[in-house]
């Protein structure tokens, strides 16, 4: 399916692609590596990429739930970290918004990098929905398979924090925003959300800063309401 | 046991968070402006995303290895490198810190 709408896509674009796929691929295997090392069940670990597919929440809730903090602190947690879903489903979410199909699989294929490369093709809705689907379906196949080897061959696999892999992460989303970032609006929204955030982040739980973030909003309104003045 | 039921709902729940973007996106009345308003909060959100991963982890400083290798990776992009450069980049920089004693 991913060809489909791979056929579409420049090569650079798919290059960029796959370094991102090659990216998540090794963190899917530490994913399914940590995972058996806990003493956790292969099929237990690919489950939970098949129908959660959502990196940082699997990590947080696996990791609490193995070390014994119980089932509801690992739900909670994992489910505070995904929140962050909302606000990009509200953003990128006519781009999947077609048949009942492609919304249900569209929907559990949102991520961060999905909707990163779908907010960087810009204002084209082709191209927007071309690279969605490649970025997603791909995303889909690497972290599933990684997650199975990596729960088999655990031994083998590198750890991602000896390869600088959780500076690499960051980095291609910081990437992908970046041409957004052009705008001096969403640049003033993202650099004091990002401020309110970076503070929040010694306090509260992981997942709930980067939602604070959207107070960085308000240097829109004002600004929708300087330009109707002028105008 | 407990960690199928905790697979089951995080499944569960994370589908309905993931649903509840578009059906509010839905509700409201999309002009121009509101649209920029959505993007630029998802943009807003991957960048506080990319900077508290990159500076805390788990409630403590990160040390000096990881924001050195995002911030490598940042400056590549903006001269317009290719993401597979930013990724190595970013990469590298951090375990070659990391290998040299830097935390």
């Amino acid at each position: 399916m991913p060809h489909a709408f791979a056929r579409h896509l420049d090569r650079p674009l798919l290059r960029d692609i796959a370094a991102l796929a090659a990216g998540i691929f090794i963190v899917g295997l530490s994913f399914g590596a940590i995972a058996s090392s806990q003493g956790v069940p292969w099929w237990q670990s690919a489950a939970m990429s098949l129908f959660v597919f959502a990196g940082a929440s699997q990590f947080a809730t696996m990791g609490i739930m193995t070390a014994g903090g119980g089932l509801a602190a690992g739900v909670a947690a994992g489910l505070i970290l995904n929140l962050r879903h909302i606000p990009y489903g509200m953003a990128v979410g006519g781009v999947y918004w077609t048949s009942l199909r492609a919304k249900i699989l569209g929907t559990h294929l949102l991520t961060d990098q999905s909707t990163a490369f779908a907010l960087a093709a810009g204002d084209d809705p082709r191209k927007a929905r071309h690279t969605y689907w490649t970025v997603a379906v791909s995303l889909f196949a690497v972290w599933n398979a990684g997650t199975v080897l990596g729960a088999f061959a655990g031994q083998l696999v590198a750890d991602p924090a000896v390869l600088g892999l959780d500076a690499a992460l960051p980095a291609i989303l910081l990437a992908l925003v970046m041409p957004s970032l052009k705008d001096r609006r969403t640049l003033a929204a993202g650099l004091l959300g990002t401020a309110v955030a970076l503070a929040a982040s010694f306090v509260l739980p992981a997942g709930v800063p980067v939602l604070l973030a959207l107070v960085g909003l308000v240097v829109m309104w004002k600004g929708a309401k300087g330009t109707e003045a002028a105008a | 046991m407990m960690m199928l039921i905790a697979i089951l709902v995080l499944a569960a729940g994370t589908f309905l968070i993931r649903l509840s973007g578009p059906l509010l996106r839905e509700r409201i009345s999309l002009s121009a402006h509101a649209e920029a308003v959505l993007k630029a909060g998802a943009t807003v959100v991957l960048l506080a995303l990319v900077a508290t991963s990159a500076v805390v982890v788990e409630g403590d400083w990160a040390g000096w290895a990881l924001p050195a290798g995002v911030l490598v990776g940042g400056v590549l992009a903006w001269r317009r490198a290719p993401l597979a450069v930013v990724v190595v980049a970013a990469a590298a920089t951090t375990a070659l810190l990391r290998l040299a004693g830097v935390s």
